[in-house]
């Protein structure tokens, strides 16, 4: 693995993908009103749950908007990077092209998890960033060097979670050819993470910790920013988040002995 | 249609979300505040899982890929409105819908077998009009936004941004009752509410006003309709296949 030969090929990806997607000036402009007002609705949303009720499952208004924040920032990182390149995937194994990937003398999953990138979810991460900042202040966090590596290292494993569910996702359209239904499942899963885990009943906590770890994304990185976060939660992210990028690295392997191109 | 069944049912499931919704009002008690019980707001909710399942509408990516593939070319020679076609599509993929969406009710009403109700027949008649008249209407307002494909290539983005006042305010995650009045004070001039709360009410057996709800519904459509034939002649006039 020679790490500099991949860093210069990243760079080479983001220029080419920045030029293509900077044709298309006014659309990213749609995007950003459309992240500003999917935020503006889901702090809507929480608004009315707590108009009449100060807890939603032990959680504050303010404590609940850093939820809101860490979604909004891991949902910019999936449209900048997952969603656009794992999209790729299915054509790729649609029309076939997965051979060019393939005989490239390149990591395949390298190539097909990173080759694209869409500029207007930056500006969703920095959304997400303002909002953080301002529910930092409301919530009067002491910012200090143990409690930023603690948060980095929470949010990284959340990062990895979601990336390995959605290349998982992607992985099995080697055998079932379309899965924008699925992705689309996901997507409607993944929107679970804009409220407090505690806020649901008993076993679909169950369900959205053991099954899809939906809960790990993003209440564990806010319970950590409140100091409300235990050590072992910390700890079984990690090791959630490892055994998620492992398996979806060896899944990936497994599935790509099933492949054999289209119309073969 | 039936070669997709996988397919179809897992956009089923992708609707579940006012089931999660559900869970969280009944879990923190908050349906006391607006004087729902948990019943009725059960009902509600898997009404709305139903109204949204047959009033789903995604013309504009269709179209948008049709028109970045020239396919529209073909289409627009035939003596009959393109959007017919869609229209077809659509209706059929909704009949193959229902047994999917009738199998999640089924699951539904065996975790809350207390929410069982059967609605009479004039209701059910006058919600499934009005939700017929709610897929009219989300259709006519992507068909418009689909024709902006003739100025620009991704008339998709566009819709993804309407999606999103529809997604909060039409009833799907919180009912409309439950608004602030601020919101209330003007949200029923607007068509978002008449796409699902107003059909899942009907449905549910909740208070709404039934001849004001289609009134609006129809309403809406009458001025939706010339809109759709306005943009559409001045985008087939400017329409040039694509590569050309």
């Amino acid at each position: 693995m020679n790490l500099r030969k991949y860093l210069k090929v990243y760079k080479k990806f983001l220029h080419t993908s920045l030029a293509s997607e900077l044709e298309y000036k006014a659309n990213i402009l749609v995007d950003l009103i459309t992240a500003i007002l999917s935020l503006v609705g889901s702090v809507f949303l929480l608004s009315i749950f707590f108009q009449n009720s100060g807890y939603i499952g032990g959680w504050k208004f303010e404590q609940a908007l850093i939820i809101q924040a860490i979604y909004t920032i891991l949902n910019g990182i999936t449209n900048t990077w997952f969603n656009p390149n794992l999209t790729e995937i299915v054509k790729h194994i649609r029309e076939g092209t997965l051979d060019f990937v393939l005989l490239k003398p390149i990591d395949s999953q390298f190539f097909i998890s990173l080759k694209k990138l869409n500029p207007s979810g930056f500006l969703e991460i920095m959304l997400g960033f303002f909002l953080f900042f301002f529910c930092i202040r409301i919530n009067q966090i002491n910012l200090n060097l143990s409690f930023l590596t603690l948060s980095t290292i929470t949010i990284s494993c959340s990062i990895c979670i979601l990336y390995s569910l959605w290349f998982f996702i992607s992985t099995t359209t080697i055998w079932f050819v379309k899965t924008w239904n699925a992705i689309e499942v996901l997507r409607s899963f993944l929107y679970i993470g804009r409220f407090p885990l505690n806020s649901f009943s008993f076993s679909l906590r169950i369900f959205f910790s053991v099954f899809i770890p939906i809960a790990f994304i993003t209440t564990i990185p806010s319970e950590v920013f409140l100091g409300l976060s235990e050590l072992w939660k910390i700890l079984l992210e990690f090791i959630v988040a490892s055994v998620f990028l492992i398996t979806s690295r060896k899944f990936w392997l497994f599935a790509l002995k099933f492949y054999s191109s289209a119309s073969s | 249609m039936l070669e997709y069944r996988v397919e179809i049912a897992l956009w089923a499931i992708s609707g579940i979300i006012p089931f999660f919704m559900l869970n969280i009002w009944t879990n923190n008690n908050l349906n006391e505040s607006i004087n729902i019980s948990d019943i009725m707001l059960s009902r509600y909710f898997l009404c709305a899982f139903f109204v949204r399942q047959f009033s789903v509408v995604w013309v504009v990516f269709s179209f948008e890929e049709d028109s970045l593939m020239g396919k529209v070319s073909p289409y627009l020679i035939q003596p009959l409105n393109p959007f017919l076609r869609y229209f077809a599509q659509h209706l059929a993929e909704q009949i193959t819908r229902f047994p999917f969406a009738l199998i999640i009710a089924f699951f539904f009403f065996i975790f809350n077998p207390e929410s069982i109700w059967i609605p009479n027949l004039g209701i059910l008649l006058l919600s499934i009009v009005s939700t017929f008249l709610s897929f009219l209407i989300q259709f006519l307002i992507q068909s418009i936004v689909a024709c902006l494909c003739f100025w620009t290539e991704k008339a998709s983005s566009i819709e993804r941004l309407l999606f999103i006042p529809t997604l909060f305010l039409s009833g799907l995650l919180a009912p409309v009752v439950s608004f602030p009045t601020y919101v209330k004070s003007w949200i029923y001039l607007t068509p978002f509410p008449y796409l699902i709360d107003f059909p899942a009410n009907l449905l549910s057996g909740n208070e709404t006003n039934i001849s004001g709800g289609i009134g609006m519904q129809i309403l809406w459509i009458f001025l939706l309709f010339p809109l759709f034939k306005k943009i559409w002649s001045e985008g087939t006039k400017k329409y040039t296949a694509m590569g050309s």
